[in-house]
């Protein structure tokens, strides 16, 4: 075992895979020469080539559609897109083809590809480096949405997305990639996709987060423990969509209590998803109303450091909300 | 053109009489299908019809050089000429339309013309204009990549080369000489939108803007549009790298059984292009220099019409998937 | 048989057609395929080729008429059958009608009501019925899992104290009591009549339908229950005169309108002469206390408002400092926040006596039950017109019926007449000359 921050692990996860298995590719904006613009595919194309690791033009939608195309031709690409804020170029090729092409050519053609993106805030991101996109593709049938925080979690993950033969939309919050270390295993593990994790178990309240979200959470959870006797149960989805419903709701009911925070803006984030299947399969359990936090909403993190700090679900905002939960 | 020249022409294309014969059957057939599935929207059977007429010839030119389960083939809606030139039979054609369990294409989830088929390497076609392009050139590098001879033909009609997918697929498969022939069906009218308010300039000269040469050709000869469509698979197979053929033809019919055509073009204009009809031009050129005679013409075109009223009453009376068939395979396993 | 040929859809989202011209007539005969008809629609105007092969026996629609997708249009006798078919009638794919339900409610019949739609005044998101604050909800009926709790276990929400957000039961207070009782081994009295974990049911029968108890239902339930078991009560009638009354208003109501922006009822001079009248006989403004009696000082009158499901009494506190225009403003205002389910925990507290009003609804005797702990309530009933002896004549006159049920611990008959009578007294007091205080 070793210890590993989330981008080395992403990074060896993918040069894992692509040792393993020739048809792994890996194809984006800066991914080869430069290494990627977060080093996450740093020395891959002096391993594997320029054509296996390659820079494609400035063109999302080509990035993905070509993907596809790929992997209708016995490819398993891995996409990247530079920030998640740019994903949206790419949304009809995501949304409307590869989630589709399986369902709507009755099983003839599937689309196994892997699209991974960076999103979170990080201060100097500003509105178009610090988007949480999530949202807006976890209602398409066919796609799958992953998220994983932790170092080990990603490494294996990013391997299951890959061999899934089932397009998966790979969120990594930039935030986290050297603030996050842990130990991951040498040898090989699994972790399946479409499984939630439970961080650290309690009986008080639970709460539900990932990314940033999750780590700060964490940390707020051990304060509350040590200072006020509060335990809190700490679950994060890992696999966005579909979601892991069961781990969910055996946590809200033993609590009673749930939390759930995402950094996306409040209004429609994914967290109001979660907390309606709370509400409704858990209702009877509930001691307390479901609640959710997330950012204003405003369009996303300014520049400017105290603003982006204002908009950001501090540490203070989340310990504040697990206290009313808790106390209520 | 002299009597001399013609009369070798295909032979010049290296076809011989069984290929030529092949061509007219598929060019013809994909007419009378055609055809069929009007009358049947017509009397309320059908939903919605997408045409290939007045296309035939640019189709089957052009997809007679593919080769089947081994190159790949991006059709657009209106291709069923060169989809059942690849395999697909009027019974396929006709359970596509009505939607029924046994539609090759998408088991009556899609729309027809929404063609897929993983043994000839149709790839599943899809609504929004352009999206194939993209995957086409994904598809050639795969090809590239593995140093294989492989050739992606990518269709649509001039409208899809507005949009942004078709100049970053142009744009990708120019960068790196991939093995793809784009091949735009130019046939004047994207719904009722004419060719001059959808193209600026020429499109077969933008290829030379992506570094690969582009052609215009006479879309509803089939052999002039086999011949420039060959040197470019040649060409991809070289690994010299795409090309761009515009092939100039006509949509003979409205854009769909939703659209009356009436409000955007005129009736003569119809007229002087069915004079250029594909299938009688070739029918002539097949007549003049003996390869049918009337009654081999008539034989076939008795052949096909029984061929398609059976095809027809087979899908008609066709089962539809059950209901509950539309939650299943949304996620492939394994 | 002759076969008819219906209208197609001819796109996606064409519900009608219309015949413009015949290609055929009737008589002809007509091939599968062959031209019938040119149809027209909003999106496509197409030739309709025929489906069957026949003898055209009869057009059913003419040319220039637009019918419905499916519906027939002509009748082809299929080669080989005899033509007798008889016309029928075009099956038209009407989309049906939607009827509405009949909306409104019903006007109430009363003058002393604000007549308004009720229905839509639980509607403030928060639970049943016309109390509905959050903060009331969390008091009485904290959270689902207490209530869950409460209920396996038969202990009351409101007798545990609760460490929650504003004294709230959470579950964990619920849980640490219930074990408390357990550990004890204590026999606790509690308010409610006990509930056996399975309660012994009615039986049922077809058309039976069941209706859940709402918070407020059973809340009312267990407060009548208590005081007809705790309380013995007693009860005694008088009839008032009101014709002065009657026509002191009839007098005074258009300029009260006016000026004040309020209805002129009875109610308000109800209240104040009771009031007045409990001034006189304290010990009907009283509460048991076990071994003693507590008179109460303020008077603080509980006035029962009638919402559609439910019975609820706030209180005007300190109503002997009001005259009638105070009052009609008082209880009007009490009426309108009933309704929109705007009162809060403030507007039940402290009453001392309770007035109560069937007669708006047209009672004309009623035997009301106290408001417990208080000592008595009192009833007004509808003011009817009515043959009485007057002076040895007949006379027709506005009667009204006046009861008091009352705690017999705490008062008897006597007391509760002589309080009676002096309300009949103050309001047979108003006089032609009579003024609004």
């Amino acid at each position: 075992m070793a210890t590993k921050n989330l981008l080395q692990a992403i990074h060896e996860g993918l040069v894992e895979e692509m040792r393993a298995d020739e048809s792994v590719m890996v194809l984006g904006e800066d991914v080869g020469r430069a290494g990627g613009v977060f080093r996450v595919t740093q020395d891959l194309q002096e391993e594997f080539g320029a054509m296996r690791v390659m820079d494609t033009p400035l063109a999302e939608s080509l990035i993905v559609g070509s993907a596809i195309g790929l992997s209708v031709n016995g490819m398993r690409p891995v996409a990247e897109i530079q920030f998640a804020d740019f994903i949206a170029p790419a949304f009809d090729q995501i949304v409307n083809e590869a989630a589709k092409f399986y369902y709507r050519s009755n099983g003839a053609w599937s689309c196994p590809i892997t699209i991974r993106a960076p999103y979170g805030v990080v201060p100097g991101g500003a509105l178009y480096h610090s988007q949480s996109v999530e949202a807006w593709f976890c209602n398409t049938p066919g796609l799958k949405v992953v998220a994983p925080t932790y170092p080990a979690d990603a490494k294996a993950m990013l391997k299951s997305s890959i061999r899934d033969p089932n397009p998966v939309l790979f969120l990594e919050h930039k935030r986290t990639y050297r603030l996050i270390k842990e130990e991951v295993p040498e040898d090989d593990y699994e972790v399946p996709l479409g499984e939630a994790r439970v961080h650290r178990e309690g009986t008080d309240i639970t709460v539900v987060a990932y990314g940033l979200m999750l780590y700060t959470a964490l940390e707020v959870a051990g304060k509350l423990s040590d200072e006020q006797d509060i335990e809190t149960e700490v679950v994060e989805p890992r696999t966005l969509y579909p979601l892991d419903k069961e781990t969910i709701l055996d946590s809200a009911k033993k609590t009673g209590k749930t939390l759930v925070i995402s950094e996306a803006n409040l209004t429609g984030s994914y967290a109001g998803e979660i907390s309606s299947l709370i509400a409704e399969e858990a209702f009877e359990w509930l001691d307390g109303p479901v609640m959710r936090l997330g950012a204003p909403d405003v369009p996303a993190a300014a520049f400017a450091r105290p603003m982006m700090e204002y908009f950001l679900p501090s540490a203070e905002r989340i310990e504040e909300a697990m206290l009313e939960l808790a106390r209520y | 053109m002299a009597i001399r020249e013609t009369s070798v022409r295909h032979e010049e294309l290296g076809l011989d009489e069984d290929d030529l014969r092949r061509m007219h059957y598929h060019m013809l057939l994909a007419r009378r299908v055609d055809e069929r599935s009007w009358i049947l929207n017509r009397q309320g059977k059908a939903a919605f019809v997408i045409s290939c007429q007045g296309q035939e010839g640019a189709q089957v030119g052009a997809a007679y050089n593919l080769r089947p389960g081994y190159d790949y083939l991006y059709p657009y809606y209106r291709d069923s000429g060169m989809t059942m030139l690849l395999g697909q039979t009027p019974r396929d054609q006709l359970l596509s339309l009505l939607g029924k369990k046994d539609d090759p294409n998408s088991g009556g989830r899609q729309m027809p013309g929404h063609y897929s088929g993983r043994e000839q390497n149709i790839v599943t076609v899809s609504a929004p204009v352009g999206v194939q392009y993209p995957q086409a050139a994904g598809t050639a590098l795969a090809f590239k990549m593995r140093g294989e001879d492989g050739v992606v033909l990518v269709c649509g009609g001039e409208a899809s080369t507005s949009g942004g997918d078709w100049h970053e697929a142009m744009n990708f498969a120019g960068i790196h000489d991939l093995p793809v022939v784009f091949f735009v069906e130019n046939n004047v009218y994207a719904i009722s939108v004419p060719v001059k308010f959808q193209v600026a300039g020429s499109i077969a000269r933008r290829a030379e803007g992506y570094g690969f040469p582009g052609h215009e050709v006479d879309g509803n000869d089939v052999l002039a549009t086999y011949e420039v469509a060959r040197e470019a698979f040649e060409r991809a197979r070289a690994g010299e790298g795409p090309t761009l053929i515009e092939a100039k033809t006509y949509r003979m019919t409205a854009h769909s059984s939703d659209d009356d055509d009436r409000r955007y073009r005129e009736r003569e204009e119809i007229e002087e292009w069915r004079q250029k009809d594909p299938i009688v031009r070739f029918e002539k050129y097949l007549l003049d220099n003996g390869v049918l005679d009337e009654a081999e013409r008539d034989e076939i075109s008795e052949r096909i019409k029984a061929e398609v009223a059976e095809a027809s009453e087979y899908a008609e009376n066709a089962p539809f998937a059950d209901p509950e068939d539309v939650l299943a395979g949304v996620y492939a396993e394994g | 048989m002759a076969k008819p040929v219906t209208m197609p859809q001819l796109g996606e989202s064409v519900t009608e057609g219309t015949i413009t011209r015949w290609l055929k007539s009737e008589g002809d005969e007509v091939e599968i395929d062959e031209p019938l008809a040119e149809v027209d629609t909003d999106k496509v105007n197409a030739e309709l080729p025929s489906p069957v092969a026949g003898k055209i026996e009869k057009f059913l629609v003419s040319e220039g008429a637009t019918v419905d997708v499916g519906t027939e249009i002509v009748l082809v006798a299929v080669d080989g059958d005899a033509a007798d078919a008889p016309p029928q009638e075009n099956v038209a794919a009407d989309a049906p009608t939607e009827e509405f339900p009949a909306s409104g409610t019903e006007a109430q019949p009363v003058a002393d009501r604000e007549g308004q739609g009720v229905d839509g005044s639980r509607g403030e998101g928060n639970g049943s019925g016309g109390i509905s604050d959050a903060e009331t909800l969390r008091q009485t009926r904290s959270s689902p899992v207490v209530r869950r709790l409460a209920d396996e276990h038969g202990v009351e929400i409101a007798e545990i104290p609760g460490s929650g957000t504003g004294g709230r039961v959470t579950r964990k207070d619920i849980e640490g009591y219930v074990e408390g009782l357990e550990e004890d081994g204590a026999q606790r009295e509690e308010q409610a009549p006990q509930e056996a974990p399975e309660p012994e049911r009615v039986p049922l029968y077809e058309g039976d339908s069941i209706q859940d108890l709402t918070g407020i239902r059973r809340a009312i339930a267990n407060r009548m229950a208590s005081s007809k078991r705790e309380a013995p009560h007693a009860w005694t009638m008088v009839e008032v005169d009101m014709s002065e009354l009657a026509a002191l208003r009839e007098r005074e109501k258009a300029a009260f309108v006016e000026r004040e922006g309020m209805k002129l009822t009875y109610l308000p001079f109800i209240v104040k002469a009771v009031v007045e009248s409990l001034k006189d006989n304290p010990v009907l403004n009283s509460v048991w206390d076990g071994d003693r009696i507590i008179l109460r000082k303020r008077i603080n009158i509980g006035v029962a408002v009638d919402l559609e499901d439910a019975l609820i009494v706030p209180v005007i506190p300190d109503a002997d400092e009001l005259n009638i225009t105070g009052l009609t403003r008082r209880i009007d205002d009490l009426i309108t926040r009933a309704r929109a389910g705007e009162l809060g925990t403030e507007d039940f507290a402290g009453g001392t006596f309770t007035v109560n009003n069937p007669g708006s609804l047209g009672s004309v005797i009623s035997t009301p039950i106290i408001n417990y702990p208080q000592a008595a309530i009192l009833s007004a009933e509808a003011i009817v017109k009515r043959p009485v002896v007057l002076n040895d004549a007949i006379a027709i006159r506005s009667m009204m019926n006046l009861e008091v049920s009352f705690d017999h611990r705490v008062l008897d008959g006597g007391a509760a007449l002589r309080f009676l009578n002096a309300v009949k007294e103050r309001l047979e007091a108003y006089g032609p000359e009579g003024r609004i205080g």
